[in-house]
């Protein structure tokens, strides 16, 4: 974010860091974000409420469960974790670790435990509830969406003595340090992981983090409660260590966008990150601020499954990447602060390296290539191959305007791109079946691992396709340990993604938070989930 | 008169087991999967270990046949048992008793509301004796039937808590948050009441005991009053048993525009997730307000007019 809340990067932190997931010079903390402002310098007032509208309850507001970007708001607040990530350098920083060690594969991690942080119900924050939360995530299986997947290969976890915790990997797990960050494997009291799932999800859970849940009623409000002696904040992601500054944080559940810009403009909420395109300006000023960055982690995505023939030729792919003009995407159909993808990995996610090269918009070169496959040009501008279009379609749920546009960027070089648009539901199923030509979307995650998740044939292999040298590369930067060498594997492997056209890239995804003057410092964390910590009201 | 109650219960079970049967081959044949959805964050790609996948398919009996899983459901639902959530792991059952006494309050003031209305309008339709007033009245029922819930409620919150600051846009405090909901719910309804109950009113008015009504004398409010209104109301009677489900349906719509809790937000995110066992539970649950409804409005004729019998025509001795 270009003008609020700014920290020095690397603060001045004493952290003994074996292994620093920094990001790469002049990528993720740059300011490429930005947003109109409030008055950002005052001193922080203690007390008061802050209302915000999400969208939609999810049910569940247990922050090993939730995967849902509304749940998530709610449950990130309610736990602190091992380790912190610094929103502008990616770095990771202490938090209930105040140091730790990494074995040179990546598969032993060692957490040194910081005194006197305890859980909302007064029991310590020893090693031995540690081993039982990440026991506990374990067990839960599928229902910890994301837990579940940064503790894959989990062998064992040992505590020495009261404040040493030992995580053994079966495999390299590059990954685990900065899922340690996140809110999934956010610490809860013991007598929590021994809740049936549903008490979890009701809230009735004692976590460890600035506040803890007051009250939740399904599909209406959640309200948060400042936790009295919380004095464990992690000093290089927050700008402050102590107590939450809020009294309350109450989260609404506003289904109806025009409701929820009118209830925002009206002083009924005070803040909310789901405003839509159309109606952002009228927060631009007029009392308003707005705060912009995009997701870490996969960006927008055409992902072609390669187990089709004609997405199998590796020419036609690369057209597509070639005949899709992302600028225009950005300028016309989304919000001028929206970032046109360029890489596989958004421009925030820590090792990005920008890759603008490969996906300039080059129609010739898209027609060359198609022209060079045997596709020629057709009665209706749609290229034919042995009385074959060159017609495959897309399965989505998402919103359908940037697609739309492809579609006539497609059709200029003679591709037509049939839009299928689905429920949610049926996109997931047609994702998890490989039932489609090419499926669309984005994972937010701070760590590039996320890439070997989705493109390595040993993993999700969205694709569809057979082992190739990138395969490798994504599973080398798994067991990458030097940060240079990291680096090095991630950009070679994001480079090979765009050649072979693996991944199409579109657009950026970006969460927007729209605010009254009266809001200070409600922020973003490196994942760009809201965080709560550091935020305050003034007296209108 | 038991007989027919029976009788009529007898039915009612039949439409229940049917309204369950059909929904659960809908879902069944729906191309999606529930596990996968709870999986994906929100409709994020998800990257969830399969194997993890098919241990939560096994824990809500999702990996057995077809058949076997319908008749386990059809078992645990005649104990009004529906099974657990997928999103909450709560009990169907009690996820539906939480929300319903929201929804009946804006049920019921609706309701009441759209009666109020609906007989108001129809009645001051056809009272007056000015022809002009009284065709103008008569134009405003069909305008108030075309007009969508969803729409309705829109414009009320921009004007009444938007710009005048009248009533809370939002949630489930109270009276104040209650009557723009209520009103958003009653306006359409009580215009399809209003319209067929000043047609009948007209027709009834039109009738020869009326005409002996007044020729004895008896004056104007007492013939539209009581000798009218009373015969005229059964057509209403019957719409009003209809409307108790579109206000059912409308508060899908009212709950979502309002941000209120109950059966019909419940409603949408259950089918948005695939949340099968709150999905079953809410059908079953809406079938049985029907069955419940109709039968009343029945009981409720013969008591409305003498001449309406529900015994069978007595066998000639």
């Amino acid at each position: 974010m270009r003008t609020l809340h700014r920290h020095a990067p690397g603060t001045a932190l004493a952290f003994t860091a074996a292994l620093a997931l920094s990001a790469c010079a002049g990528s993720a903390g740059e300011p490429a974000e930005g947003g109109s402002t409030s008055s950002a310098s005052a001193e922080p007032v203690r007390g008061g409420d802050l209302a915000f509208a999400i969208t939609v309850d999810s049910k569940c507001v247990d922050p090993q469960q939730v995967g849902n970007n509304d749940a998530i708001a709610i449950a990130r607040q309610t736990v602190a974790s091992l380790t912190a990530q610094n929103p502008e350098s990616g770095e990771i920083v202490p938090w209930l670790a105040e140091s730790w060690e990494v074995n040179d594969d990546a598969s032993q991690f060692t957490f040194h435990l910081v005194d006197g942080a305890t859980y909302a119900d007064g029991t310590p924050i020893d090693a031995a509830s540690v081993k039982t939360n990440f026991e506990a995530i374990v067990a839960l299986g599928a229902k910890a969406s994301l837990g579940s997947t940064y503790l894959v290969d989990l062998e064992s976890v040992t505590t020495p003595d009261p404040t040493t915790v030992v995580v053994d990997f079966s495999a390299p797990s590059a990954q685990f340090l900065q899922a340690t960050s996140t809110f999934s494997l956010g610490l809860l009291s013991p007598a929590s992981a021994a809740l049936s799932v549903e008490d979890r999800c009701a809230g009735k859970f004692d976590g460890s983090g600035p506040f803890v849940v007051q009250e939740y009623t399904v599909d209406q409000r959640a309200v948060l409660a400042r936790r009295d002696g919380y004095t464990w904040g992690a000093a290089g992601a927050s700008s402050h260590t102590g107590e939450a500054y809020l009294d309350t944080v109450t989260f609404t559940v506003i289904p109806e966008a025009g409701v929820r810009a009118g209830s925002l403009a009206s002083g009924q909420i005070d803040a909310t990150a789901a405003i839509g395109t159309a109606d952002l300006p009228q927060f631009d000023g007029n009392g308003f601020w707005l705060a912009y960055r995009a997701n870490p982690g996969v960006v927008f995505n055409l992902y072609p499954n390669e187990s089709r023939p004609l997405l199998a030729d590796e020419r036609v792919r690369v057209a597509v990447l070639k005949g899709i003009d992302r600028e225009e995407v950005t300028g016309t159909v989304l919000t001028p602060l929206d970032e046109p993808a360029s890489a596989a990995l958004a421009h925030t996610t820590p090792l990005y390296d920008g890759l603008d090269e490969l996906l300039a918009y080059d129609p010739e070169g898209a027609k060359e290539l198609l022209e060079e496959a045997g596709w020629v040009e057709g009665p209706d501008g749609i290229r034919v191959k042995d009385g074959q279009p060159l017609s495959t379609e897309v399965t989505f749920w998402q919103v359908k305007d940037p697609l739309e546009l492809v579609q006539q960027q497609l059709r200029q070089i003679g591709f037509d791109l049939r839009l299928h648009q689905v429920t949610i539901a049926e996109a997931t199923a047609a994702s998890a079946d490989g039932e489609y030509d090419f499926s669309y979307g984005n994972l937010t995650r701070s760590d590039p691992d996320i890439l070997r998740n989705l493109f390595s044939v040993n993993a999700r292999n969205t694709n569809k396709r057979a082992a190739e040298p990138v395969d490798q590369l994504l599973d080398a930067q798994a067991a990458a340990v030097d940060p240079a060498e990291r680096q090095r594997l991630v950009t070679e492997a994001s480079r090979l993604l765009l050649e072979k056209a693996h991944s199409i890239p579109v657009v950026e995804l970006s969460t927007t938070i729209a605010a009254a003057d009266t809001v200070h410092d409600l922020k973003f964390e490196a994942s760009t989930r809201l965080d709560f910590y550091d935020a305050w009201v003034s007296q209108p | 008169m038991t007989r027919y109650v029976l009788r009529r219960l007898a039915q009612g079970a039949v439409v229940l087991w049917a309204a369950f049967t059909v929904t659960f081959a809908i879902l069944y044949l729906l191309p999606s999967d529930p596990v996968e959805l709870m999986a994906s964050g929100g409709g994020e790609q998800s990257v969830i270990d399969p194997a993890l996948l098919a241990e939560l398919r096994a824990e809500h009996g999702l990996d057995r046949p077809p058949l076997a899983q319908y008749l386990h459901a059809l078992g645990g639902a005649a104990r009004l048992d529906f099974g657990r959530s997928y999103q909450s792991d709560a009990p169907a059952t009690s996820l539906i008793l939480d929300v319903l006494p929201q929804t009946l309050q804006l049920t019921v003031a609706g309701l009441a509301l759209s009666v109020l209305l609906g007989v108001g309008l129809a009645v001051a339709s056809t009272y007056p004796r000015t022809r002009w007033l009284r065709h103008a009245l008569a134009a405003l029922p069909p305008l108030g039937v075309s007009l969508p819930v969803f729409w309705v409620g829109l414009m009320l919150v921009q004007v009444f808590s938007f710009q005048w600051r009248l009533f809370p846009a939002i949630g489930n405090d109270g009276l104040a948050s209650l009557v723009l909901p209520a009103v958003a719910l009653a306006l359409p309804t009580s215009a399809s009441i209003a319209q067929l109950l000043a047609r009948s009113l007209r027709q009834t008015l039109a009738e020869p005991y009326i005409e002996t009504a007044r020729a004895k004398g008896t004056g104007r409010a007492r013939v539209h009053f009581r000798h009218a209104l009373r015969n005229a109301s059964i057509p209403a009677l019957t719409v009003l048993g209809v409307s108790v489900g579109q206000l059912l349906s409308g508060a899908v719509v009212t709950e979502t525009v309002f941000s209120r809790v109950g059966l019909g937000r419940l409603t949408i995110s259950a089918v948005n997730t695939q949340d099968i066992p709150v999905v079953m539970a809410v059908v079953v649950f809406s079938a049985l307000v029907f069955v419940v409804v109709a039968l009343a409005v029945d009981l409720l004729y013969p008591l409305v007019d003498p001449r309406i019998s529900l015994r069978r025509a007595p066998v000639a001795a």
